[in-house]
Parts: structure tokens; sequence; C-alpha cells
């Protein structure tokens, strides 16, 4: 893709169609009964894309069960066509972080990540991924994976149900969806001067060697009100 | 099975040199236990293992217990006769003493054949810094073998004769030994809504005073922890 | 210097040279590996495919229980409790709460001690069936015995999910006690659940047991003999499967097991197929159980009206209590200095000491069977590493 452009992007044609708004969804819907479907490059992409996504078959802690959970048959995953759970990280587009990351995993968890290809996406699940949850207190625990590794969707919930984790999985479908695929607001992987990697921590004497990554992980500033 | 004293009287007669002590335990458990010295506990194990009337094969749990150094007072009721002929007093004396810290291993046995038990052995350390070589009962009981690895990582405990002591839970590189009661954690977490009025305080340390965190909990409902 | 570098940003795969055997290959599986149950790591050395030698590496989910329970009160650990084995939150609350009870000598009414003996034999048929399953996915018969053991899973769950209000994470037992009462439509399901498992272990039995796949993949497979895993600590099924009759529910009789009638099934041969049978005849004893349970449960209070909850101070002294639970003697170990936290809470993890012997019972073999022997030892890591 072209850098990133705001006044050639209108050349574009999705871009132009969506700006000048010359056909109305009620009119591509009468289209459709009509048996001609009217759709754009940018609409396709992102619906192929968002009905397939192929988890990491990487199982941390005790949200890991729940996630087997929502792949079995009473809740099955693969009514949102996320049903092949991948264990190489290679073929994975989604990293469902379930459970507690501690210090010593914490590593391995970056070296995942960046070991899988664009487009990825991140899904913390559980209140540990987020943010260390009951065990925040412990020395060996990773106080939230987004210390190292951008999360997309959070799921809170100890262990989240396995609905909780369907509805996550539909709300990074509608991320999805709602992608660019060119222009500045284009998905992540279309930027070139994106990261996609990231550092991975080494085990230090006494913490992980950095505590966390300070490009993407700023503490939070203001404290709740009381 | 024999009683606690009987075992420790059998085990003194079979090993004079050695030093047997019985560990009281006050609690509603009653679970006594026999404290022994370093230098004879393996051969002591190795004989309890044995021992047709014991045969305790099978040991259960072995954990390190951490005892810091600690300031006792001591109250001592004497009475004193009063100087101008009246009855005599009682007075009070205290004293402190400072009670050296030590690390405890403490295993727990039970005989899978007689299905008996438990008899729990103590092992300490002379103190908690450079003399905290105990021998290891792994050669005795192969289930000793993680569960002292972990004593060796948490709590810094070297078991000498331990086919292969390194590091367990925590990473190689790492240098504490975290289930230290003295051990500080790495100061990484930010602010947590949580009643622990220390954990509050150390949050505050993160923050410019304009934006402090409000004050939390006070520290009496604190130590309650949280509702049940 | 440790004997196996950290292999974190190295490589998974290296050569390594033995005296011995010459051209090695060192391989690193896990932490992150689909059969190895979670984080497990195990360093294995192979001879072609042959394991000549094999690690384990633990610590991937050390979450600090410990620690963080010496500084909370002995009721705050109640919730943490729930997420040691994440499969069997009810049996791990129970052992818990009796080891506080033999510290502080809290008595428990007799309605609370039959619900108690209700939910572990239902964890336990959540666990066994469940394990069978993770076992076949191991045998490379990709999730479809699972898809079973989960519907069951699923209808238990539900039981406790009514009852205590989650799924998983139950946090039902209390010290003098359970927190609520069984409503009799509650326990009128739990029966009717109850009277049909044996139809579904039939079903299960049918499918897996005979087949000549698994008989291949199992029998002979390993091998454990008796006087090696008493001396390794080996409790629960694995030990049975080896002819070891050592069940805690027999041998210390806590609760009120002594009033059930039931019988401890025994392996001959401490291979993988005598601990998948384990499983499978320990689930039909659950049953029994479970039936006597329901006939005889009395009426009454669920909780002392005597115990104390909050402020809960016990007197100095320490106790170890322990109940066998599906995976195998699961102990709690406490100190009490007389102050509302306790001053050592230590968990004795069956998942951990059950894998001491995981190289001699792999040695030989290949790295398949090391995958399936992992299975049939059934670890569940929030327990392994704590």
């Amino acid at each position: 893709m072209s850098e990133p452009n705001p006044t050639s992007a209108a050349g574009l044609p999705s871009e132009a169609l969506a700006k000048e708004g010359n056909i109305s969804a009620a009119e591509r819907e009468d289209l459709r009964r009509h048996g001609i479907l009217l759709t754009s490059l940018e609409e396709l992409y992102g619906w192929g894309r968002s009905n397939s996504i192929w988890p990491l078959q990487f199982g941390l802690a005790c949200c890991a069960i729940e996630m087997i959970a929502a792949a079995t048959a009473r809740f099955d995953i693969a009514r949102f066509g996320a049903e092949i759970f991948r264990p190489s990280p290679r073929q994975a587009d989604l990293m469902i972080v379930s459970g507690t990351v501690t210090k010593k995993m914490a590593p391995q968890v970056v070296r995942l990540w960046n070991q899988m290809p664009e487009p990825k996406y991140c899904i913390a699940m559980g209140a540990c991924a987020i943010s260390g949850g009951p065990f925040k207190q412990g020395y060996n625990v990773l106080k939230g994976i987004d210390r190292f590794i951008p999360v997309d969707i959070y799921i809170p919930g100890c262990p989240p149900r396995p609905e909780a984790l369907l509805h996550g999985l539909t709300q990074l479908q509608e991320k999805i969806r709602s992608e660019k695929i060119s222009g500045p607001q284009a998905a992540r992987h279309l930027q070139p001067d994106a990261a996609s990697e990231f550092p991975v921590p080494d085990y230090g004497a006494h913490d992980l060697q950095p505590p966390s990554n300070p490009d993407i992980f700023t503490a939070p500033v203001l404290p709740r009100k009381a | 099975m024999e009683s606690l004293e009987q075992i420790r009287d059998r085990l003194l007669a079979r090993f004079p040199a050695a030093k047997v002590e019985l560990v009281v335990n006050p609690g509603t458990a009653a679970e006594h236990a026999l404290l022994l010295d370093a230098a004879h506990a393996r051969d002591i194990a190795l004989f309890l293992r044995d021992d047709p009337a014991l045969r305790l094969d099978y040991c259960s749990n072995v954990t390190g217990v951490d005892w810091p150094e600690r300031e006792i007072v001591d109250t001592v009721k004497k009475s004193v006769p009063d100087p101008a002929g009246g009855p005599a007093k009682v007075v009070e004396e205290k004293s402190k003493r400072i009670q050296p810290g030590c690390l405890e291993a403490v295993y727990h046995l039970y005989s899978m054949a007689l299905k008996h038990g438990p008899v729990i052995l103590r092992l300490r350390t002379g103190n908690r810094t450079d003399q905290v070589t105990l021998p290891s009962l792994t050669p005795v009981w192969r289930a000793a073998d993680f569960q002292e690895r972990e004593i060796f990582d948490l709590y810094g405990i070297v078991f000498s004769g331990h086919p292969d002591l390194r590091r367990i839970l925590m990473w190689d590189e790492f240098k504490d030994h975290p289930m230290r009661k003295d051990y500080v954690a790495p100061d990484d977490f930010e602010w947590e809504p949580t009643p622990h009025g220390e954990v509050h305080e150390r949050a505050k340390a993160h923050y410019p005073p304009a934006v402090q965190p409000p004050d939390g909990p006070s520290v009496a409902s604190a130590k309650e922890g949280p509702a049940p | 210097m440790s004997l196996f570098p950290n292999m974190a940003v190295g490589p998974t795969v290296r050569a390594v040279h033995d005296e011995f055997h010459g051209d090695l290959l060192e391989v690193s599986m896990g932490p992150q590996h689909p059969s190895t149950h979670g984080v497990f790591r195990m360093v294995v050395t192979l001879d072609g495919e042959q394991i000549v030698k094999l690690k384990p590496v633990f610590g991937y989910l050390h979450r600090n229980h410990e620690k963080i329970a010496e500084s909370t009160s002995y009721l705050g650990s109640m919730p943490y409790t729930d997420r040691l084995d994440y499969l069997c939150s009810m049996s791990t609350n129970w052992a818990y709460a009796l080891a506080v009870e033999k510290l502080s000598g809290q008595a428990v009414p007799d309605r609370a001690q039959y619900l108690r003996i209700v939910m572990a034999e239902l964890t336990r048929l959540v666990n066994h069936s469940c394990l069978v399953g993770f076992l076949f996915n191991d045998l490379g018969t990709s999730f479809t015995p699972l898809l079973y053991a989960f519907r069951e899973r699923e209808k238990i769950l539900d039981l406790f999910e009514s009852l205590s209000g989650s799924r998983m994470m139950c946090n039902y037992q209390r010290f003098g006690g359970c927190r609520v009462d069984p409503s009799p439509e509650w326990l009128a399901a739990a029966q009717a659940l109850v009277d049909n498992f044996p139809r579904f272990l039939d079903e299960y039995e049918t499918m897996l047991t005979g087949n000549e796949i698994m008989l291949a993949r199992t029998q002979g497979v390993g091998r454990l003999d008796p006087a090696h895993a008493v001396n390794a600590g080996l409790t629960g099924p694995v030990l049975r499967a080896c002819g070891v009759d050592y069940d805690l529910r027999k041998v210390d009789g806590y609760g009120f097991y002594p009033r059930f009638d039931f019988r401890v099934p025994l392996g001959a041969h401490g291979d993988t197929y005598d601990r998948y049978m384990m499983r499978i005849l320990e689930m039909r004893e659950s049953v029994k159980i479970l039936q006597q349970a329901f006939r005889d449960l009395p009426a009454g209070p669920v909780m002392d009206p005597k115990a104390k909850l909050r402020g809960f101070r016990p007197k100095a002294g320490e106790a170890y209590g322990r109940l066998e639970g599906p995976k195998g003697e699961l102990g709690f170990y406490l100190i009490s200095d007389g102050s509302p936290n306790p001053w050592r809470y230590r968990v004795r993890p069956p998942s951990l000491i059950n894998l001491t012997l995981l190289e001699e019972m792999c040695l030989g073999h290949t790295v398949a069977d090391a995958v399936v022997i992992l299975g049939s030892i059934d670890i569940v890591l929030g327990e392994v590493d704590r």
C-alpha cells in the first residue's frame, strides 16, 4: 500500500463510494434481491477475514478451560468461524491470552506474538491477562499482558464464561470488518511503519528486564475516584 | 503406631550421638514433630523408612518455613520481700532476648504399607544467611526431589546430596528467595483498589502529588480482609 | 550454572553430543505445546525418536498462591484454592476447609458432610471424564471424545452454577460447613444426572475401551513398579494403577466416607492403560457413592452455628489436612501464629509430585508416547506451579 496521503486517497474506488455515498444501503439491498451483489473490496476483505479467524491453541490457566468449553458442543465457537485452533503461531491470526501471564511465561508469550504473521489480533481473556487479576500481588505475575503486546479486546471475568468469549469474538469481528484497507485509518498490518514485532523481555535478577515496554504501555494516569 | 516419645527414645538408643528433640504443637491438631540434627538426619530417615515397626515408606509433604529473627519479651514474676517488713510484693521483670532466625524444612511421613502416620520431621539451619545447608532426604524418599528443589528456590535452603538442585519455579537468573518473610517484591503495580493499606501506600509512590490516589480504607479494616 | 540453559530466547531444537549415545537432539516441548496440558515444558533429549533424557521444567504458571495466602486472611484464601486445580474447585475447597478445621477444631454438621461428599464426587466425575477426553486428544483422536466429556461436564457445571453462582470457581466450602443449602429441586436434578451417568460411561467405554489403536498405544507404555511409585510419593489413580491399595477415603476415613460402601479399584500393570481404566472404574464407584449420599442425606443446618468467618483467628499451632482429590493426595499445611493470617500456607500438589517419575516412565519410548504418558498422569498446571 502507498503511504497514507489524505488528498490522493480519494482516487481509490472504495473511498470514493463511501465518501460520495452515491448508493445507499437500501438500494444495495434492493439490487441484491435482484441477484446483483454490489460490494467493495474493503467490505469483502473484512467479511472474509472476520469470519475465518484462526486462534492460536494456547492455554495458560483456568480461562483456557473455558476457552475449550467455548469450542465444544454447547457453545460451539465454530458458528463464528473460529473453531480451527492452530497449535503453531505461524498459522494463527488471533492470540487469546487465556489466563495468568507469569513473568517466567511473558517472554514466551511475546515471542509467540512475534512469530504470528500479520494481520494478527490479541484478546486478553480474563482478569489475570488484563491486569494480573486476583494474583496481582504476586511477585511472579505480570500485571497485564498489554505491558508487552498490544491488545485489541479485553474480556473481563474470572474466568469469563464461554458466552463472554463469544461476545469478545464478535466484537473483534466488528473491529475487523470496520478496518480500512487504505488511507490514514488503514488497518495496522497495512501501515508499513506500524510495529509488528515487539522486544522480548529478558529474565533479570529480580524482575523482567524491562518490566514493561515503554513504547506501548504507560501506567494509568488518573486513579479512580473513591 | 507407637507414640512419638517412643520413637524418639528408640532413635536415641539407636543413634546415641544424635540430637532428637520433640517439638510440641500447641494447636488443636496436636501433631507433634521430631527435630533432628543435620548430621544424623539421613541415617535417621533411612532407619525410619526401613524399620519394620514403622516402615514410613511414603514422604507426603516437604515444606520450608522461614523463621526470621525476633524479639521475645520474657515476663518473669518475682516476689520481692518488702524491706519495710510488709507482705512480699509480686514484681514483673521483663527481659528481652533475640531469638535467632532460622530456616526450617518439614517432612510429613506416612506408611503406605502399614497405613499409619504422620510422623513429622523438622530440620533447622544454623541461620538465614550463610549456614543454610541441610542434608537432602531425596536419596531416602524420591518424593522429596521436586519439593526440596522448591524449598531451595523459594527459601534458599541448600540441600547437600540432592541429585539435581536448581531453581524449579523461578528462572535460573533470579537471585532472591521470594517466600522468605523479608523479601521485597519488585514495585511494578501502580494502583490497585484493594483494602490492603500497604499496597495503597506503595501505589502512591507512582503518582505525582497532584494526582495522588484518594485515601484508601483505614488500616483497621484492611487487616480483616474482604467480607465473606 | 544450570544443566539446561534457559531457552526463553534460544533455540527450541539443538544438537547435543553425548559420550555414550553419540549425536543427539535436544527438543524443548512447551511451554506452548498442544499436548502439554497448559504451560508445562519438557526438555527431551532424543536418540533418533527414542527418549534418552527428559527434564520437566516448571514455573510457567507460578502465580504465588502461597505468598499471597500468607498476606491475606484464612477465608480470603478460599477463592484462590478454586484456582489451584481449576477443574476440581469443589474438592480443593474441601481440602483447605479440612486443614483449617483441623487447625481450629471446628466441627461440621452432618448435612454439610454429606454435601461435601456429593460435591467432591461430582467433581471427580468432571475431572476423570475430562481427563479421559484429553488423554484421547493426546492419542490423536482430536477432540471427539472430549466433546462427549464436555457435554457431561456442562451438565454438572450447571448444577454447580445454580448452587454456588459460578461454573468453575465455586468457592463453596467454608470452615464449619458449606455456604448454601441446595434446594430439593437441585437435589432432584443432581439425582437425575447421577442416575443417567452410567449410561454416559457405557457409551464412552463402548467407543474407547476396546479401541484397537488405544490398546496398541497404551498397553505396556509408561510402566511403573509399585515400590518405585511409593518411594516417589505418587498418589491417586496413578499409584493405584500399580496395584498399591492406598486411597485416603479408606485410609484416613475423613469426612463421612467410612459410612459409605464403595470399592477401591486397583490396577495390575501400572501402565497407561491401567491408569485409564482406573479413571473409568473410579467414576463408576463415584456414582455408587453419590447414590448413597442422596439416599442418606440428613436434614439440618449446613453451617455450624458457632463457626466464625470474619475475624477468624485460630490459636497458634499447625495442622496438615489431606484428602483424596481426583488427582491424588491433596494436602494443605498451615502454621498459625495466632494472627488473622497464616504464618505458613503450603499446598501439597499431587500433580507436581506425580510428575517425579515422568522421566523414568518415558525413557526408551518415543516422543508420541511421552505425550500419552503425560496425559495419563493427569496434571493441572495451576496446581503444579501454584
